[in-house]
């Protein structure tokens, strides 16, 4: 078939075929599915929590924390009211042929649904400046990927802003180095303090560029709160810093006591010789995400 | 401690209140956010009237999720209380009693709730599904294409809160964490 540049277009009849359609019902589903119950790590290391925390008024908290996932999942009432714009990472396999529609268009289809069929509340204004309600939650934050395979995986991340609002990112010079980068992770956090609402999980990017850096943390919250990097040194990292952080006094709800974060998540890239960029992309005890392969 | 006080908040309890008291509240309380402040805020600059008079009341900083049939709200947990720091000093000048909020607050916020003998709650940030049942009746009375932002009367029961800034100056999030503060 001429593609219209004078070669010529091959057709691949072994492409695997979605049907967007398809898209859009996984995605309401999930968005549902994120904003009522937690991941199993999550509900198990907050129920570790409330059996550590060393306050009496911080258990009382994560106690009722535990009270209040218990009658988000009966109830379906959302486990916070915000229920967060929606990140959305998408990793399509390369052998994989979207049909039936715009893909982009289906995603947004699919938060319009979930928003409005699971009571979930519309958070999203259309122009940062101008603030109207777009009153169906959409856009989502689209982050795609082309990968090997023909499956594709999807990971649904409601995020709310208190915690989203005390994020930041720390262009660093590579002399600051390892130490540089342990304090601007704990001045992050420590600046978050109550508002992020305590117990956080505190997703790290380290490398890369500056939407890089900023990414790979968004991502890293999205990983087993129970399961550390498998480099060494980040390892021991990820440890260091959530003893430290614990150490801070900080606690539940941010008032005081031994429980401040669950996890420290930390993701690396290469980077250029000149930069060290550091992203901290801090996520409250509220850590949703729904993940399906197609 | 714990204490069951009644609202709208009087004088008295408002001034027997400690950073630290676990507190019930029953009886009337308005919620206000970002974009009702700012309406309010607009109001008052334009010599208008307030569409709740805040006299001995107590402002909740929440929007809520949609209430399913049968329920009088949705999920109904606080946000964060910095982001109306411009705005609540003249509200408490105005004789608004109590804030119902997460997170720390501005001095001249803190300095407004000891001149005028106020409080400021927090609930626990996350909690929504939870404080939802404390509210037993919701009505939006002002402002209802802010959708979740709109102005709404709550009815509470025994509604969980503690005191962070009473009227003494207290700071119940710069004390408690030094207790537990292990830095050395
Ligand atoms: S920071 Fe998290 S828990 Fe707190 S109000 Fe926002 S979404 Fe809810």
């Amino acid at each position: 078939m001429p593609d219209g540049n004078g070669g010529e277009r091959k057709i691949f009849r072994n492409m695997r075929t979605i049907e967007v359609s398809e898209i859009t019902k996984n995605i309401k589903e999930m968005c549902i599915e994120a904003n009522h119950f937690l991941s199993e790590d999550m509900e198990k290391v907050l129920d570790r929590a409330a059996e550590q925390e060393e306050s009496p008024l911080g258990r009382q908290i994560l106690e009722q924390l535990q009270e209040n996932r218990k009658i988000a999942g009966e109830d379906m009432i959302p486990i916070c009211q915000d229920t967060g714009m929606v990140v959305i990472f998408l990793e399509a396999g390369q052998e994989v042929h979207f049909v039936g529609g715009d893909l982009e268009a289906a995603v947004n289809e699919g938060v319009l649904q979930g928003y409005q069929e699971g009571f979930l509340r519309k958070s999203v204004v259309k122009d940062p400046i101008q603030r109207e309600n777009t009153g169906d939650n959409t856009p989502a934050v689209l982050h795609c990927r082309i990968v090997p395979g023909d499956k594709v995986k999807i990971t649904v991340a409601p995020k709310g802003f208190g915690s989203e609002n005390m994020s930041r990112v720390f262009m660093l010079k590579p002399a600051d180095g390892i130490e540089g980068v342990k304090n601007a992770i704990l001045t992050a956090v420590k600046d978050a303090g109550p508002n992020a609402c305590p117990p956080m999980v505190v997703g790290v990017g380290i490398g890369g560029t500056f939407e890089k850096c900023a990414l790979m943390a968004k991502h890293a919250l999205t990983r087993p709160v129970d399961r550390r990097s498998e480099t060494p040194y980040v390892r021991e990292m990820e440890e260091e810093l959530l003893a430290k952080i614990n150490a801070s006094g900080i606690g539940p709800g941010g008032l005081g006591g031994s429980v401040t974060a669950l996890a420290v998540n930390i993701e690396t890239y290469p980077t250029h010789i000149a930069g060290l960029p550091v992203a901290v992309n801090i996520c409250c005890h509220v850590n949703r995400h729904s993940t399906r392969e197609l | 401690m714990d204490k069951y006080i009644s609202v709208p908040l009087s004088d008295e309890d408002a001034r027997s209140l400690r950073a630290g008291d676990y507190v019930y509240l029953t009886g009337t309380i308005y919620t206000a956010r970002d974009a009702a402040h700012k309406r309010m805020q607009e109001t008052l600059e334009a010599g208008g009237k307030l569409p709740v008079d805040m006299k001995n009341n107590v402002i909740y900083y929440m929007g809520p999720s949609p209430a399913r049939e049968g329920c009088p709200i949705g999920s109904a947990g606080p946000t964060t209380a910095s982001r109306m720091d411009k705005y609540a000093p003249g509200l408490l000048d105005l004789g608004l009693k109590g804030m119902i909020g997460k997170g720390k607050r501005s001095q001249a916020v803190k300095d407004a709730v000891v001149r005028n003998g106020a409080v400021y709650f927090a609930a626990v940030g996350g909690a929504g599904a939870l404080l939802s049942k404390a509210i037993v009746k919701s009505e939006v009375i002002a402002y209802d294409d802010l959708g979740t932002e709109a102005i709404r009367r709550l009815e509470v029961e025994n509604f969980p809160v503690i005191v962070v800034n009473d009227c003494q100056g207290n700071d119940l999030y710069e004390t408690a964490i030094r207790a537990y503060n292990r830095e050395g």
